[in-house]
């Protein structure tokens, strides 16, 4: 007796099975979970006495956005507009999000307001911020 | 099963031209908005990160090819804490449905994005008909 009689029947359901999951790699193979995560995307990266955070803004230009600092936490604000130039424009594909946002980042420590270093080229937002030098770590000697 | 989870953790193909990639970097499909006016097409693609001399984009027959190559993020003396993005590159494909103007086509980039005006040619745009009166 065979072990299977799929072959009988015509139809393999485990190979319609690997079919099926095959077409949905492939239909997911460029989609991206970008729809459940925050905008904007940043990495934080920890310097000695500072702390750096990059972010990806694309199409925000620099005078749209708006930065705040508030004890260790920064603010992102912003608005992102539609862009058509004609009211008769057929879309044929709309990935790009639009419209306002924000969002607040905790830093890992307080940092000075005033000394805050913001550069923003194509579309990559980075900042460096400081730690106020009443904050620093201080090295205590030890008297032998 | 085992077997076929192991073919899609490894490195995919590029879609340009089938050949494996040599540099072991992460490779994005860039989110993009296509629009048709009257005469033109136009694509607006994210590329977050690539400066203007790292834009490569190529049209042969119907296929338009964008790669945008993305500068390494640096930081010396500086430790990666959190993660929420990373540099790569950028590869998208589009087939074009109608005939374009090859010579008209425009590209600018700006702020991360790449702006694409793709002309349509002569015989594709709409032609009003007159009604003669009789």
């Amino acid at each position: 007796m065979p072990l299977s009689d799929f072959g009988r029947i015509g139809i393999d359901p485990f190979l319609e099975m690997r079919r099926m999951q095959h077409e949905m790699n492939q239909r997911l193979a460029g989609v991206t979970d970008g729809a459940a995560q925050e905008f904007p995307p940043i990495n934080l990266w920890v310097g000695e006495n500072s702390v750096a955070v990059t972010a990806e803004l694309p199409g925000i230009a620099p005078d749209d956005l708006d930065l705040t600092v508030r004890e260790n936490t920064l603010t992102f604000n912003g608005n992102r507009e539609p862009r058509t130039e004609d009211e008769n424009a057929v879309w044929h594909r709309r990935e790009r999000a639009f419209g306002s946002f924000s969002r607040t980042v905790q830093l890992p420590f307080r940092v000075d307001p005033e000394l805050v270093d913001a550069r923003f080229a194509n579309g990559l937002l980075e900042v460096e911020l400081h730690r106020p030098e009443a904050d620093r770590p201080k090295k205590i000697q030890i008297k032998g | 099963m085992a077997q076929e989870l192991k073919t899609t953790e490894r490195q995919v193909p590029s879609k340009l031209d089938g050949g494996e990639r040599t540099r072991s970097r992460p490779v994005f499909v860039p989110r993009a908005d296509i629009y048709e006016t009257q005469d033109n097409i136009v694509l607006l693609v994210d590329m977050p990160g690539v400066v203007p001399e790292g834009v490569d984009i190529t049209l042969e027959k119907r296929t338009l090819a964008i790669r945008g190559y993305a500068a390494d993020q640096q930081h010396q003396t500086y430790r990666q804490i959190y993660t929420e993005f990373s540099a790569g590159d950028y590869e998208r494909l589009f087939t074009l449905s109608e005939d374009i103007d090859r010579d008209g086509i425009e590209a600018s980039q700006k702020n991360g994005v790449l702006r694409l005006v793709l002309p349509k040619a002569a015989p594709a745009k709409a032609r009003k008909i007159q009604l003669k009166m009789a």
